[in-house]
């Protein structure tokens, strides 16, 4: 194995770590809830349930508005896409199905589950994690180009 | 009340997302990608997260309901089944295809990025499918 030190970014990954930590914090402690964004956005599909959408737009709402807000200080830092439309689009629809018949995702198992020490949430997080190394090492190492 | 916190919640998870790196689809890529030229950052991230997760659920978890009143809502399944881990594996498969899980996708589309629409529309689209599904 060999690290890639020029993008190892251990500070800023552990601060911006911390702040979601922060935010899922804040959403148990004021809210009651738990900060799984598959989950939150999900739960308005096929149709918002009554009563209980508004603070789920809200959390949508804060997530799109983040980018803004940080532009007002800094740059945002580089984002680099390299998947093709069609990629993205298979990809998007395995995410979403995958995280709503999963229940969960890396927000609402990696971090609030593992947190809460749920057996479950930990072999979600080791199964989706698992897939995740094997389908790049797959795409990257055993057919590279495969994607392009 | 509960609305302004859960959009203050979305902004505090959003700056998180974009100073953590977890913003950038080719960072996630080089973190998942561990026979290359592997880049550990992203096990900071989880790392910091938990960390405050676990005083966060520690407080939480002895309190009937949150400081504004409203009941705790924390799950209460224990299964170890067969969807959980195909929906998993579903899901694992689809983040190391383009390194976007949900969380950074809504950031993509809020920094104006093309590629991250499309995939939030495939995602919401996902799971849309999935609650169209009969039940069982």
């Amino acid at each position: 194995m060999t690290l890639d030190w020029t993008h190892f970014t251990p500070w800023s990954a552990l601060a911006g770590g911390l702040l979601i930590g922060l935010a899922t914090a804040l959403l148990l402690l004021f809210n009651g809830r738990i900060a799984g964004i598959s989950g939150i956005i999900g739960s308005l599909l096929p149709k918002p349930p009554k009563g209980d959408s508004a603070w789920r737009l809200a959390f949508a709402g804060g997530l799109l508005a983040a980018p803004l807000l940080y532009s007002l200080f800094a740059a945002l830092p580089a984002s680099q896409v390299d998947a093709g439309w069609g990629t993205l689009v298979i990809a998007g629809l395995l995410v979403g199905f995958g995280t709503r018949l999963g229940s969960g995702c890396t927000s609402g198992h990696g971090v609030c589950g593992l947190s809460r020490l749920s057996p479950r949430s930990l072999v979600a997080t080791l199964t989706f994690m698992a897939l995740g190394f094997t389908t790049v090492f797959v795409t990257r190492h055993l057919f590279p180009g495969v994607l392009a | 009340m509960n609305i302004l916190s859960a959009f203050i919640v979305g902004l505090v998870f959003g700056l998180g997302l974009i100073v953590s790196g977890m913003g950038n689809p080719a960072k996630v890529l080089g973190f998942l990608d561990l026979a290359g030229a592997w880049d550990p950052s992203l096990a900071f991230v989880m790392g910091g997260a938990i960390a405050v997760g676990l005083v966060a659920f520690r407080i939480g978890g002895q309190r009937a309901r949150s400081f504004l009143g409203h009941p705790m809502q924390i799950p209460t399944a224990r299964q170890l089944d067969k969807r959980l881990v195909i929906g998993n594996a579903l899901f694992g498969i689809g983040w190391g295809l383009a390194g976007i899980c949900p969380g950074p996708g809504f950031i993509l589309v809020g920094s104006g990025i093309p590629q991250g629409l499309v995939f939030v529309l495939a995602m919401l689209a996902g799971m849309l499918a999935f609650q169209l599904l009969p039940k069982r």
